[in-house]
């Protein structure tokens, strides 16, 4: 029942997703496809604790999108959840709307300001920091992208979280393989992404079928619940751009739009396949 | 005289407080001082050295306020306001737009106070860089005086901070400071002339302000004084001379000060727009580089007269 629940919304926000994308030409559409799983899984799947009517609620688990540009597929699921009006969605990039081409703490549901890469994790750090001192035992959880680990800052914070033994903290990588203006592997090849948060001392989960929202949701929610003295990671194999076709294996996807013309034939045939 | 480093007498201040005040935090990105030793000792739970890493130290101590600490974040000058100044960009300008947060950031070792050091050490651009960004106020004392009644604004104020100490012991320029919050302090009143100076240089003018008997204003909330009492302050004077121990022209001290005094003469004194390998001396090096004892009083004098 509830995986059927979590496969419908999936379908919903890939759907949504595309229609902001039609009117908003500029949003970046191939990164926000590629977490929706994820994202899905932890809202609708109720893995982390929120309250759309008090979005900065004290009990609630800090969720902080540090791959900013791509967590578009966010604006549906929270207009959804109820976290502001569904009409906002009409007028994603429009004059005096909220919501930008890059979402930033205005919006409802959102933590920190992003857009530029490699902040979310240290943040996440001080927060989850934050949260042991104050006996809270809230959950931080940080979504980055895979190409966002060339920052070095992220490191910094790597190393940070195990020495503190922050098992309040989970990072989610959204590795769909594809940076800019490349593959990720032939800018810099991330290798054995795994190997290497073992051997920092984090533990390792990884979901091969980051579009199977059963698999994603089981590992992010043992992940995010477990703890024993050390952070945690939870790699999703994702596909960047999934649901259009010709993003999916496209080494540019990143920057590139789809033709709004196109988008009512790659909604329709979505629906047709639930 | 008794002289005493701005970072020991505001650290035991701080120490103090955090005795009864529980959301205080410290962070330091693996730089000491003894009293810092005490904190450590004292409050483990609320002291962390992140290491040699300041881009993670702004990161960390945002996490921390956003949670509602007050973080005070520390390190030697030049590193915590340039090697993560697009960390404190984002995650304390840009953020602290929308969210409140009690944000302290130290820089130890301001202007070339660590004279032997060379440019890496030295730091001549925070004033500028800083005072750069939206909703951060630039605090530089000259003083242990003032250094330490600034523990009680940095507490009070839900809001980011810069801290600029200089990393030498220095002698108290007064006793006291009334009315600390309009941000500046009238060392000597005098004629003709006001200098309006800040941090180190303000012990260096005292003597020359006396000696000529002009005015000499010690500027220490640099973006954040009282405007109508300055305005009122400079009133009788014609002429205004900037002092700052930070590149001259670039955005510091000096701006500041032109922007909001365009009906006066200002003469503006800095370190000349160059990295130094001079070694020797403070007083050595600020010759070699515009900002020698002589020529700030030949300047003066040029004026008085």
């Amino acid at each position: 029942m509830k995986n059927n629940l979590l496969k419908e919304k999936a379908t919903f926000i890939r759907i949504e997703t595309l229609r902001i994308h039609k009117i908003a030409q500029e949003t970046r559409v191939a990164s926000s496809l590629s977490p929706i799983e994820i994202f899905v899984a932890l809202y609708y799947g109720k893995i982390l604790q929120f309250n759309p009517h008090n979005p900065r609620d004290e009990y609630r688990d800090r969720f902080i999108i540090s791959k900013g540009h791509g967590s578009i597929s966010m604006y549906p699921l929270l207009a959804d959840l109820g976290f502001f009006d569904k009409e906002e969605l009409k007028h994603v990039c429009k004059e005096g709307t909220f919501l930008g081409g890059i979402p930033d703490p205005i919006i409802p549901g959102y933590e920190t300001v992003n857009g530029s890469l490699g902040h979310g994790l240290g943040v996440g750090c001080g927060m989850a920091l934050a949260l042991k001192t104050k006996d809270q035992l809230q959950n931080v959880v940080v979504l980055t992208g895979d190409g966002e680990l060339d920052e070095g800052s992220n490191w910094e914070a790597i190393m940070f979280a195990p020495q503190h033994q922050l098992d309040n903290l989970t990072l989610i990588v959204d590795y769909n393989k594809v940076s800019m203006l490349d593959f990720s592997k032939n800018i810099i090849d991330l290798n054995s992404l795994n190997a290497k948060f073992e051997a920092f001392h984090w533990d390792v989960y990884e979901v091969k079928e980051g579009h199977n929202v059963e698999e994603v949701y089981d590992l992010l929610k043992e992940a995010i619940n477990h703890r024993n003295g050390k952070p945690k990671v939870v790699i999703v194999n994702t596909i960047k751009g999934k649901g259009v076709p010709f993003l999916e294996t496209h080494p540019l996807s990143h920057i590139l739009s789809v033709k709004p013309e196109d988008i009512d034939v790659l909604i329709k045939e979505l629906e047709d396949a639930n | 005289m008794q002289i005493k480093a701005m970072r020991d007498v505001f650290l035991a201040a701080l120490y103090e407080e955090m005795e009864n005040d529980k959301s205080i935090f410290f962070l330091a990105a693996d730089f000491g001082s003894p009293i810092l030793d005490k904190i450590r000792a004292q409050y483990p739970s609320r002291f962390i050295n992140v290491g040699i890493a300041e881009q993670n130290l702004i990161n960390v101590a945002t996490g921390l306020a956003l949670e509602g600490f007050k973080v005070f974040a520390y390190a030697i000058a030049p590193f915590i306001t340039m090697r993560c100044f697009e960390q404190i960009r984002v995650n304390v300008s840009v953020l602290s737009s929308i969210r409140e947060m009690n944000i302290n950031i130290i820089g130890v070792g301001a202007g070339v106070s660590y004279a032997m050091s060379g440019p890496t050490h030295h730091c001549l651009e925070d004033l500028s860089i800083m005072r750069t960004l939206p909703n951060i106020e630039v605090f530089s004392p000259s003083d242990y005086v003032t250094a330490e009644m600034y523990v009680k604004r940095a507490l009070s104020m839900q809001t980011p901070k810069y801290i600029r100490f200089d990393a030498q012991p220095l002698g108290a320029l007064r006793e006291d400071i009334i009315e600390f919050d309009k941000g500046f302090d009238v060392l000597h009143r005098g004629q003709k002339v006001a200098i309006i100076s800040t941090g180190y240089m303000s012990h260096k003018a005292i003597t020359m302000a006396k000696d000529l008997n002009v005015t000499l204003i010690d500027l220490y909330l640099i973006n954040q004084y009282d405007h109508a009492k300055l305005k009122e302050a400079l009133h009788e004077f014609d002429t205004l001379v900037t002092l700052e121990e930070a590149f001259a022209n670039s955005g510091g001290l000096d701006a500041e000060i032109n922007f909001h005094f365009k009906d006066k003469k200002i003469i503006n004194l800095g370190f000349d727009k160059k990295y130094t390998f001079d070694i020797g001396s403070r007083e050595f090096i600020h010759q070699h580089n515009g900002l020698g004892m002589e020529r700030i009083k030949m300047i003066l004098m040029e004026n008085v007269l």
